[in-house]
């Protein structure tokens, strides 16, 4: 069995692993380098359980190969936090209570994160447009969106 | 087994598709591939991944034509101002597909050879007059995009060819198009009908050119040139609309599935087509 050695960066740091070719970047990330804060939710791009963002772009791990990642820069949920700081849209979700189950969770931050990234202050129809591929079948939405809302109005210092 | 390469120019790409053993498949974004190997639907042995070729995911502009490489995103394409203003309906298609996170990496090439009959990008760049640039072991051709599918999965591709970019051509003054799908909800869903519309108007006003394509009402997106030739020599009027909207419904050739009954498809064809018709002349009047 031939398998692919793959270097990429994963959450700023070099990572090198090796994969077979119908492996997807989710398999990987959660077999074989344990990093299982990205979920498999569906499979099939419908849920963002398993979000991460490549070179910057959100997209679904379980829609890409992990060979596709060689030399390319993953951020996955395990980067978000800095040590024991939570980034304030971790904290804005534990105070509107904006998860039950959690498992929707990771994909929604990621997704939620780089919204932010690219538009500090988003209304909430695009935060609602944006975070579309991210199911929750737990908390009906409103709260994550208000934690949201309210993480971008921190940021920007409102 | 399966095997993945990713070559790094559209020649080497040509020699490894034309000199595969077993069936090969072309890997843009993957948001279709990858669902298809995972339910065991594609079963390739070879995966040969184009995005390393350099330009394959890029937007440029030359003389008026503007050049889409057949990897670019969507979410590129939506971010694309220069081509938002010339394209705005082919734009607004392009960023219908799928989520955010299939934005990032859903392609016009993929979205085309797969070939499903409500493929949203498609009834968009058919309207535009888009072509693409198919490579293969015989060399270069360009062909129009609706020559591409011939059914539903299904296209007229050979196992060595695979499309290169898309060509959307110069725009004369005065013009603009529109896409509009309709789907039971407000995202994440597939066209129960899909309206591509393109115009092009004179000087006072009167339409002197148009296209209009459906999609989701036929195995393949279709061109109407009947309901284009109810827009031609008119001001939108509702002599022009309402004969637009009936040629629409007879063009359509739908099926009956949980989307919608072949009548309900019908139906809603040419209130779509209507509907898109009256935004593309309305851009392309704040054009004029
Ligand atoms: C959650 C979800 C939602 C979606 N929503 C929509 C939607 O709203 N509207 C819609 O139209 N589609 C939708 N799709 C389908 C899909 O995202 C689109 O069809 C997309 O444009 C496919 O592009 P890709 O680059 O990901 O294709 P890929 O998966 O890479 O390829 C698709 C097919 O085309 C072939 N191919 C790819 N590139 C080339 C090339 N350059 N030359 C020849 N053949 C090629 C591949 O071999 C494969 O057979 C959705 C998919 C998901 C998972
Ligand atoms: S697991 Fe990737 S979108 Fe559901
Ligand atoms: S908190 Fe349970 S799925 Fe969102």
């Amino acid at each position: 069995m031939s398998k692919y050695h793959i270097s990429t960066t994963i959450n700023g740091e070099p990572a090198e692993f090796l994969c077979e070719a119908q492996q997807t970047l989710l398999d990987v990330l959660r077999d074989e380098l344990h990093l299982t804060g990205s979920k498999e939710g569906c499979s099939s791009g419908d849920c963002g359980a398993c979000s991460v963002t490549v070179d910057g772009r959100l997209v679904c791990s379980c829609l890409m190969l992990a060979v596709e990642a060689e030399g390319h820069s993953i951020e996955t949920i395990e980067g978000m936090a800095q040590g024991q700081d939570l980034h304030p849209l971790q904290r804005k979700f534990l105070e509107h209570a904006a998860l039950q189950c959690g498992f929707c969770t990771p994909g929604v931050l990621v997704a939620a994160k780089a919204l932010l990234d690219r538009n500090p202050n988003p209304t909430e129809t695009e935060t609602r447009y944006w975070l579309a591929g991210n199911l929750c079948r737990c908390t009906g939405y409103d709260k994550i969106i208000r934690a949201v809302l309210d993480a971008a109005a921190e940021l920007r210092g409102a | 087994m399966l095997s993945y390469t990713a070559p790094s120019t559209v020649e080497e790409a040509v020699r490894i598709l034309a000199g595969a053993s077993g069936p090969a498949k072309v890997l843009s974004g993957g948001t279709d591939l990858l669902v298809q190997l995972r339910s065991g639907r594609a079963k390739p042995d070879l995966i040969v991944d184009i995005k390393n070729i350099s330009g394959i995911s890029d937007i440029r502009e030359q003389d008026g034509v503007f050049i889409i490489g057949a990897a670019t995103p969507g979410a590129v394409i939506g971010e694309c101002e220069a081509l938002r203003q010339a394209w705005p309906g082919v734009v607004e298609a392009a960023k219908l597909i799928g989520s955010t996170q299939v934005q990032g990496r859903a392609s016009l090439a993929g979205n085309l050879c797969n070939a499903s009959p409500a493929a949203d990008s498609v009834p968009a760049l058919i309207a535009a007059r888009a072509t693409c640039v198919v490579a293969g072991a015989k060399g270069r051709r360009e062909v129009p995009v609706e020559s591409i599918p011939t059914g539903p999965g299904r296209t007229c591709l050979r196992p060595d060819e695979f499309i290169v970019e898309f060509h959307l051509p110069k725009r004369p003054p005065h013009s603009a198009d529109t896409y509009l799908r309709f789907i039971p909800r407000t995202e994440m869903d597939i066209a129960v009908v899909g309206v591509g519309v393109s115009v092009t108007l004179d000087t006072r006003g009167v339409c002197t050119e148009a296209s209009v394509v459906l999609g989701a009402v036929a195995p393949t997106a279709i061109l109407v040139p009947e309901a284009a030739a109810a827009l031609v020599g008119h001001n939108c009027d509702e002599t022009a609309l309402s004969e637009l909207e009936q040629a629409a419904r007879r063009a359509c050739k739908p099926i009956n599935d949980k989307r919608g009954t072949i009548e309900y498809r019908t139906k809603v064809a040419g209130v779509m087509a209507r509907r898109a018709a009256v935004i593309a002349y309305e851009r392309a009047e704040e054009r004029r």
